[in-house]
């Protein structure tokens, strides 16, 4: 693939799709509890593959398509550097492992039905995966405060208390949010 | 059922792909409405159960039709299940990344990004609140978090650790 030289691009050195396969799959056996954070720690983190701001740009695209996020986020970014086959083989390492620990789990659940202690081990490790979900987001939002764009934080905060607080449906919180957003974004550039 | 059920599990499941804004978790009551009210494919109980292996399992939480196809039809019903959910939003990703690429230096390709970015990080921060009301019962589970949020923010250790000692605490009964 050739890069162009955006100046946005944090650095030349292109995955290949056997990297992009392992870091996947990777990704994938971790994210107990969404794979968002571990998406973030494995691509902006350690790989480098991207900055703090293509990642949020590239997962706000993800997001926005219909569609699982972390499940287009794996197309959108393997597309981005590998073409159809980037793309193909980003979402294999992301579904493979998962599709075959959850089809053994479903055998043992059909064979003996009992999740009572599974589903403590999980109310721990969901009580960390919370955790973890928040300390990403932080990061997330800590490049909207540092740019000039001094609107976006406003629209985080109105997207955050519309959902979480409000509680309105998301579609309706989305398609009145973003249009405003995108219109401050055009004019104060 | 006389008719091959793999057929309504695929056709459900490829609408809902191209409708599911918001992600999985956002489709879960549609998915419920489906799979309990309609086609009653399952009962309440066990569509709770599968959203529960669907989190104990690692990987994206879409996860949850493999289940419910594998409850239909068996290996068959799991594959396509997941398939009918992925693949129609896949290709339509596929597509939209391509142009987007291609317009990367337009003004309008510029302003849509700068603008969705800022919602998508509050929706996202939404969710982690939803999810932090409904996992964090009592005040270990709250701590559980609250650490887990300090220490993945502020270094760089492996938070795999931190998900073993959520783990055994919920496992011995404290939370």
């Amino acid at each position: 693939m050739s890069t162009s030289a955006t100046p946005s691009r944090s650095n030349s050195i292109n995955p290949s799709l056997t990297e992009l396969f392992r870091a996947f799959v990777v990704v994938s056996i971790s994210g107990f509890g969404g794979a968002l954070p571990w998406a973030r720690r494995m691509i902006v983190e350690q790989r480098r593959w991207m900055t703090a701001q293509e990642f949020n740009e590239a997962f706000a695209l993800a997001q926005f398509l219909p569609g699982p996020n972390v499940v287009n986020f794996a197309v959108v970014f393997g597309s981005r550097f590998g073409g159809a086959a980037g793309a193909a083989v980003a979402l294999a390492g992301l579904m493979g492992p998962p599709l075959i620990i959850v089809t053994i789990l479903a055998f043992l659940y059909a064979r003996f039905g009992d999740l009572e202690m599974l589903s403590r081990i999980l109310t721990g490790i969901t009580a960390a995966a919370v955790g973890l979900l928040i300390a990403v987001v932080a990061k997330m939002a800590a490049p909207l405060f540092r740019e000039r764009r001094d609107w976006a934080p406003f629209v985080a905060m109105a997207a955050f208390v519309g959902v979480a607080i409000m509680q309105w449906p998301l579609p309706l919180v989305f398609v009145v949010l973003a249009p405003i957003s995108i219109a401050l974004a055009w004019i104060r550039r | 059922m006389n008719e091959n059920p793999l057929i309504p599990l695929f056709g459900y499941f490829a609408l809902l792909s191209l409708f599911a804004v918001g992600g999985a978790n956002a489709a879960i009551p549609e998915m419920h409405r489906i799979a309990v009210e309609v086609m009653h494919w399952m009962g309440d109980r066990q569509f709770a159960d599968s959203f529960a292996i669907a989190q104990i399992s690692p990987g994206p939480n879409v996860i949850i039709v493999t289940l419910i196809g594998y409850h239909v039809a068996g290996l068959a019903g799991a594959a396509v299940a997941t398939v009918a959910m992925c693949g129609p939003s896949c290709v339509f990703a596929f597509l939209v990344a391509r142009t987007w690429d291609h317009f990367k230096e337009a003004r309008w390709r510029i302003a849509i990004q700068a603008g969705l970015v800022p919602v998508s990080i509050g929706l996202i921060g939404a969710s982690a609140f939803v999810l932090a009301r409904t996992a964090d019962t009592n005040i270990y589970a709250a701590l559980i978090t609250a650490i887990t949020a300090l220490i993945g923010f502020a270094t760089r250790i492996n938070p795999l650790w931190l998900f073993a000692v959520g783990g055994i605490l919920g496992l011995s009964g404290w939370l």
